[in-house]
């Protein structure tokens, strides 16, 4: 491109930012420096909180709502000052020299216009093209991001479009101007691995193509490990490390980014299923399930959950984890087939059990911020099951509810008359654990209860859903799209695709070769902390033999194929 | 798009079972009332024959489900009988009336709905803008007169004190349009400054609430300059809350201007309900109360409709 990579685009110098909270401004950011060349693209990673969002859109010379950059702090692009700039002169950057890519590309293209209209916006506000021509480029960078029918995606609306796809649109609409610097704020953190792989290939294919600078903001380590030239670790608005990708990968300097590349050692001990015959605690029973007749979610859907054990059910989404656990739990009775405890069968429908029926199976959700009621206090949460199923009163209630604090380790005269916003993340996910464990069951299912949480937290909640398994000889169905938790918490491993059970077997078994081909897709689709992982995947495999394209060639009838190759 | 026609379809047939609903019990309270309708025209004095003559005559002896499909029935072919008072065929009598009324609303419309969904954006734009508040404090003032108060007031001043507009909305045969237009602005700027405070403020609570999505942060970083981000990228996606707020202060117009009708002395359907009510003229009384609950249905169907019209999800399936 002719540009020389040491010339300086962006500086940021002494970045504070602070963020108004209980009728005071409180320092997000607190004092962040920032160098990025022409081309280079910088990694920043971070738990929740740690102000990766806010730096990004500050190198835009954007405060969110709430937030604003404290005088003295320095942002330079390309020698334009945007502390001091004014509001006019800025946004003439934005989307023209300076582009974004947000996290939830679904939520981030306007439902009520079509792709390519959004896509050409910028373009044509700016008169760098005409509209047609504008519509034209905007094919071809479908095309180089390897979407499907180019010439036509772009005329839908963004519902008629599946999510990695419109991640890729999104980041085509990025591009539309040719920017210097993009800011991709976790472009696939809410994606399914095997989508993940086919937007990460595309955005460092594009970004490579027009040496484009970018700030890539993710929590995912192996994740900027194939994306970033250097990584910035950030801690609570602060800067821990920084350092080109290879170094920081094998040489971490500061304790607390140690700390993060070992998450994932905590490894539960893998238990079997019992010898002498006793019927497994829940077992699913050839179930086919839709919703109010629309078409079949689940089809033929049988395994079985032994007492004390963790099943992990895997899977895309879409691909009938949740439904399962609707039907165990009776929210959906089944259109076929039945689901039997101890080798009796349960009612169909939660409507129809006993109470002591319902009080065996117990959930736990994805998002404890939206499963707790954030105008009850935490005791009347935990004791109102207490209090249901087993008639505590007064006292009696009280102590429960202390005791059921202890377990899930957050000490009671703290906590008992505290409400559900005023609690981190991992202390809400703690209290939808407790009210679970208030009905005494001796089966809970787990959706996704950590994938919204940070890799520190959310290990803290496996060792935790560990221990009480083995003291109160719980059995889980783990639902999860991340192979990691899997390998640390499953004793077995169910594979589900399309609503079908494709594999299912003890963790061993699973995580060794042969396995079934989409079995291997999913596995091999996990990014890696190898810099080179996703270089070498996609040298072996070939671009169209990622993502979308490699699941629609699987027959998920089809039985266990020998070897590992696609 | 064969959704979208199934949805209107089933909109259609719950609005005519809800139309039907209604005339049964408009039909029934009636009955309820003590006396019959051959009592009243007869009044206290009649002697038993003459009420049991003037009963069949009138068909009132024949069990109330009977009559109640008959009555159905002709309503159907907009045939409502005729009144007891004057003896004149219901039609005529709330026919041009209604006619009226019909004008005067659409007239008031006309000019409230686009004024009210421009200032609503003007004032999302501006929001927390001393005009933001202006604005709002304004037509919550309109709002909270009762509309013979606004009326008298604009009467003061823009007829008596200023003389530029008549204050009294007769009409006359041959009246060229201008000509009426003229005579009604009056009654038609009560109804506009009384329903405009709510289209106003939803169409600001709606784009307002739709400030915080991420698709609007996502026009922001597109350097979209803020009327855009609010015309082109929120307001499309709050059309469905505006619409229904539209819808009910249209059907306001139509079945809530007897006030109005009555200041400025317009021979609208209003005056008729209250001349009906006060004489006993049940023939008219019912003839108006299902007018009203059709006009009502068929808005809110509207407004059902528009609202399924704009959301790009059923207009465009998957």
């Amino acid at each position: 491109m002719g540009l020389k990579k040491t010339d300086v685009l962006l500086k940021i110098r002494d970045l504070k930012i602070q963020g108004y909270s209980d009728e005071t401004w409180v320092d997000i950011i607190k004092g962040v420096d920032l160098t990025l060349h022409r081309g280079e693209v910088m990694g920043l990673i971070g738990e929740s909180g740690a102000g990766k969002s806010t730096i990004g859109a500050a190198a835009m010379g954007y405060a969110r709502d709430g937030t604003r950059i404290v005088e003295g702090s320095s942002i330079e692009f390309d020698g334009i000052e945007l502390t001091t700039s004014s509001e006019a002169e800025k946004r003439a950057l934005r989307g023209s020299r300076i582009a974004y890519v947000a996290q939830s590309a679904a939520a981030s293209f306007n439902p009520a216009h079509k792709l390519i209209d959004q896509h050409t916006e910028a373009p044509v506000q700016y008169r760098i093209k005409k509209r047609l021509e504008a519509q034209e480029d905007a094919i071809e960078l479908y095309e180089r991001l390897r979407l499907p029918n180019p010439g036509e995606i772009g005329f839908r609306y963004p519902h008629q479009v599946s999510g990695g796809q419109l991640q890729r649109a999104m980041t085509a609409m990025a591009m539309s101007c040719r920017p210097d610097l993009i800011i991709f704020d976790e472009p696939t953190t809410a994606l399914d691995v095997t989508t993940q792989i086919e937007v990460l290939a595309a955005i460092r294919d594009i970004v490579d193509q027009f040496n484009t600078a970018a700030i890539y903001i993710t929590h995912d380590l192996a994740v900027v490990a194939q994306m970033a030239d250097t990584i910035k670790v950030l801690l609570k608005g602060e800067e821990v490390e920084e350092a080109p990708t290879d170094q920081m990968l094998e040489n971490p300097q500061e304790d607390y980014t140690k700390s993060l590349w070992a998450v994932r050692s905590f490894t539960s001990p893998q238990k079997h299923r019992p010898t002498d015959g006793t019927p497994p605690l829940i077992s699913v029973k050839n179930v086919d399930a839709s919703y109010s007749n629309g078409p079949k979610i689940l089809d033929d859907v049988s395994f079985d959950i032994y007492e004390g054990m963790t099943v992990a059910v895997v899977g895309e989404s879409g691909s009938g984890k949740s439904t399962t656990a609707r039907v165990i739990t009776g929210l959906l009775p089944p259109s076929k087939g039945e689901v039997l405890f101890k080798g009796e069968p349960f009612p169909a429908s939660y409507k129809d059990r006993s109470k002591d029926q319902l009080r065996q199976c117990q959930m736990i959700y994805q998002m404890a911020d939206t499963a707790l009621n954030p105008k009850v206090q935490i005791s009347e949460i935990i004791g109102r099951p207490a209090q249901f199923y087993s008639g505590l009163k007064g006292t009696a209630l009280k102590t429960r509810v202390d005791e059921l604090l202890d377990l899930i380790e957050l000490e009671p005269s703290k906590y008992y008359n505290r409400y559900p916003p005023e609690l981190s993340g991992g202390q809400k996910q703690r209290i939808g654990i407790a009210r679970a464990l208030a009905a005494e069951p001796t089966f809970i299912v787990c959706d996704e209860v950590t994938s919204a949480l940070d890799q520190l937290v959310a290990e803290g909640i496996l060792r935790l859903l560990d221990r009480l398994q083995n003291e109160l000889n719980l059995a889980y169905m783990f639902i999860t799209h991340d192979l990691a938790t899997v390998r640390s918490i499953a004793d077995e491993v169910v594979v589900m695709q399309n609503g079908q059970v494709v594999e299912q077997g003890p963790k061993d078994d699973m995580f060794t070769p042969p396995h079934h081909p989409y079995t291997d897709l999913l596995l091999s689709s996990v990014p890696e902390m190898d810099p080179n992982w996703l270089t070498t995947l996609l040298e072996e495999r070939g671009v169209d033999n990622i993502g979308d394209a490699a699941s629609a060639k699987i027959d998920p009838d089809d039985d266990k194929v020998e070897g590992t190759q696609v | 798009m064969g959704d979208i026609l199934t949805l209107v379809g089933k909109r259609l047939g719950l609005g005519l079972i809800i139309l039907l609903v209604i005339s049964l019990i408009i039909f029934f309270m009636v009955e309820l009332l003590p006396g019959d309708i051959a009592q009243a025209v007869l009044g206290q004095s009649a002697t038993p024959e003459n009420l049991a003559a003037l009963r069949r005559e009138m068909g009132l002896d024949q069990p109330a489900i009977v009559r109640y499909l008959e009555w159905l029935g002709q309503a159907v072919t907009l045939d409502f009988g005729s009144s007891i008072v004057t003896d004149a065929r219901v039609t005529e009598i709330i026919g041009e009336r209604f006619m009226n009324t019909l004008f005067l609303a659409a007239y008031a419309a006309v000019i409230a709905v686009p004024v009210s969904i421009i200032l609503g954006v003007i004032v999302a734009l501006l929001r927390n803008s001393i005009f933001d508040r202006v604005a709002n404090v304004v037509s919550l003032s309109f709002i909270s007169s009762p509309e013979f108060f606004l009326g008298y007031i604009l009467i003061l001043y823009f007829a008596v004190k200023w003389g530029m507009f008549p204050a009294i909305a007769s009409l006359s045969e041959g009246m060229s349009f201008l000509d009426l237009l003229e005579r009604t602005f009056l009654p038609a700027l009560t109804l506009v400054l009384v329903v405009m405070a709510h289209m106003m403020r939803m169409t600001r609570a709606a784009i307002i609430n739709l400030l915080a999505s991420p698709y609007i942060e996502m026009a922001r970083l597109k350097g979209a300059p803020p009327w855009r981000v609010i015309v082109k990228h929120a307001l499309p996606n709050a059309w469905a809350p505006i619409i229904n707020v539209v819808a009910l202060n249209l059907a306001y117009l139509i079945t809530g201007v007897v006030l109005v009708e009555v200041v400025f002395v317009y021979p609208g359907i209003g005056q008729a309900l209250v001349d009906a009510v006060s004489k006993r003229d049940f023939p008219v009384v019912q003839a108006c109360c299902l007018i009203f609950a059709a006009t009502f249905i068929l808005l809110n169907l509207a407004a059902d409709v528009g609202a399924i019209l704009t959301n790009p999800r059923l207009r465009h399936p998957k």
